[in-house]
């Protein structure tokens, strides 16, 4: 991999938070609507007060310079006051990344374990087993996280009971166990698609010349496998899991709604919905910049397993 | 695929309707709950046995019978009344997204490959600046800045459709763009607006087919989400992911009958309009696996 191309996706990356970051803080600038309205809170107060705290708040700041303010903060990690939950942006969100967090690699290690897995079952066997995998995961892709959320909730809370439908627990092991029905419910439709993707790549290498020759050759079919196939199928298969890894960002938010879980999700939700444009601001921020940055990770990690995308990508 | 298919799609494209049969079974079948699908958010008021608002205190969380065949909510209201009722917003919501979505993703493409130049790269580094915004967090925001409903989240929502359409349109459209046709309709003094809209858009058309008819069921999914959420369609009016969210609570006290029976209805929904699409996007562009 040239240091030239590493260097382009990189400053690609900065360039595209850069105008993200602007998108978000220009969009919710001009939203309809003044904050200071809800700050007061309907009592009726005099132009001179208002004006004051337009300036404590720097809302009376012009644009460009409020954008230079909010971002320079923000990358020093403090992205202002929240005038609905009346408490530092910072505040509120530290306390709850840990938990998305955990949440979403969770789901992502049983999407790549599942997934893939399933997927290169599907492809080496072909007969029922492969049937089943194949419609169910068919089924399984059109199943949202809320409706599969719904579902779990149903079976455990009042059948089974063996993990708990609500919150997201004390404690590393506590935590695990309370986040795994969301994180199953996270994963499931995702787990579908990379195990589709993974069967079809690797269904194509079966196919390929190389391995007819290999057989022909004698080599045992678990070492065709294992050094040809799975290698050369590779590539794809971590380009889509990357991918999908970085859309549970988004995903997240619906998991942890359904489950109570209290994380940036659920946060970002409420702050939507009463309107507080700066936690909306950061939080959308945060994981805009988580996906781009997956994203960039998973080309330079294709580029590695594929040198040839990165050749094609810088001439 | 070369511009050619893309150009000899034209023609399929017509006889996808009158060929559906050539679709295969699994695709037939999900054609026809489509199908009803679509009769039932024409006619639902129709077919509705009960008003879905009707509320009905004596008679809540009640168990299928002849009167309620799926039972009824946590105020008495017909659980099937109200999934009839909510198959209009459920699916007008992504109708608009994939038109918007299709409508601006196919503009942008013509715009990028007709001018080329910077333009065309203008138009891909924004593409590739709202791809960095996961559409979901786009209807977020949207409703963070203009309140909650449906309008909202739908504009946002087909905004984040956009790239996913405009970017496989632009290189179907630049390789159309250079077919000597196109130069020798501008030699022949054919007006760029003619050439765009009445050749090279007709030539994409089996492209938009195909990607429209799989973005719908994404779009069902995105949509019922936000409802869900409880930031898209607003109570009173009954929509399917609001639907789940609302049975949700009761789901504890042992009456899942409402969040199953919506959240199935979305399952159903999304799995028959992504098996569709899946076939009419095989069929349109002569694909094989």
């Amino acid at each position: 991999m040239s240091s030239r191309f590493v260097l382009g996706r990189v400053a690609a990356l900065a360039a595209t938070l850069l105008v993200a970051s602007f998108v978000i803080y220009v969009a919710l600038y001009l939203a309809p609507g003044d904050p200071v309205t809800s700050l007061i809170g309907g009592t009726h107060a005099s132009p001179s007060l208002v004006a004051q705290i337009r300036h404590e708040h720097h809302l009376d700041d012009p644009l460009f310079v409020g954008y230079a303010r909010w971002l320079t903060s923000a990358l020093h990690g403090d992205f202002g006051q929240s005038l609905v939950f009346r408490d530092g942006v910072g505040q509120l969100i530290g306390p709850r990344v840990g938990t998305t967090l955990l949440l979403v690699a969770y789901a992502a290690v049983l999407i790549l374990v599942t997934g893939i897995g399933l997927g290169i079952l599907a492809a080496l066997r072909a007969g029922r087993l492969e049937t089943t995998i194949v419609v169910g995961t068919t089924v399984a892709m059109g199943a949202p996280t809320f409706v599969m959320a719904i579902i779990l909730i149903a079976l455990f809370a009042n059948n089974l009971g063996w993990f708990p439908v609500f919150g997201a627990g004390e404690g590393f092991g506590d935590r695990i166990w309370h986040l795994t029905l969301p994180a199953i419910a996270l994963a499931f439709s995702y787990v579908a698609y990379v195990s589709q993707v993974t069967r079809a790549a690797v269904r194509e290498e079966l196919r390929g010349e190389y391995v007819e020759t290999a057989r022909s050759r004698g080599l045992p079919e678990r070492f065709v496998v294992r050094r040809h196939v799975l290698r050369n199928a590779m590539g794809p298969i971590a380009n889509v899991s990357g991918l999908t890894v970085a859309g549970l960002i988004a995903g997240t938010v619906v998991a942890e709604r359904a489950f109570g879980i209290n994380g940036l999700g659920s946060l970002l939700v409420d702050a939507a919905a009463r309107k507080d444009l700066a936690v909306v601001q950061a939080i959308a921020l945060m994981m805009v910049a988580a996906f781009v940055v997956i994203n960039t990770l998973v080309d330079l990690l294709s580029a590695a397993l594929d040198p040839r995308l990165a050749q094609k990508a810088v001439a | 695929m070369s511009a050619l298919q893309v150009g000899l799609g034209v023609g399929r494209s017509r006889r996808v309707v009158g060929r559906l049969a050539d679709l295969g079974p699994v695709t037939v079948v999900a054609a026809g709950v489509v199908a009803m699908l679509i009769l039932v958010a024409l006619f639902g008021p129709l077919i509705a046995p009960h008003d879905p608002t009707a509320v009905d205190p004596l008679n809540v969380y009640a168990g299928s019978s002849s009167t309620h065949l799926l039972g009824t909510d946590d105020t008495g209201r017909d659980i099937l009344s109200r999934l009839i009722y909510g198959a209009r917003p459920s699916l007008v919501g992504p109708a608009f997204i994939v038109a918007i979505a299709v409508t601006l993703g196919s503009g942008l493409a013509l715009a990028a490959a007709w001018f080329g130049g910077w333009v065309d790269a203008v138009i891909s580094r924004a593409l590739d600046i709202l791809f960095a915004f996961p559409g979901l967090i786009l209807a977020i925001g949207a409703v963070a800045m203009f309140g909650p409903g449906l309008v909202a989240p739908v504009i946002a929502l087909a905004i984040s459709y956009t790239p996913y359409f405009a970017r496989v349109l632009r290189s179907a459209a630049v390789r159309e763009r250079r077919l000597p046709y196109v130069d020798t309709a501008w030699v022949q003094g054919v007006s760029a607006r003619k050439i765009c809209f009445a050749h090279l858009l007709p030539n994409l058309l089996p492209l938009m087919l195909a990607q429209a008819s799989v973005a719908f069921g994404y779009a069902l999914l995105d949509l019922a989400a936000v409802s869900f959420l409880g930031l898209g369609v607003q109570p009173p009016t009954s929509e399917w992911g609001l639907m789940v969210a609302n049975g949700q609570p009761a789901i504890v006290a042992g009456h899942p009958q409402q969040a199953l029976y919506a959240g199935m209805t979305v399952l159903v929904a999304v799995v028959a309009f992504n098996v569709l699409g899946e076939g009419i996007s095989r069929r349109v562009l002569g694909k094989t696996s």
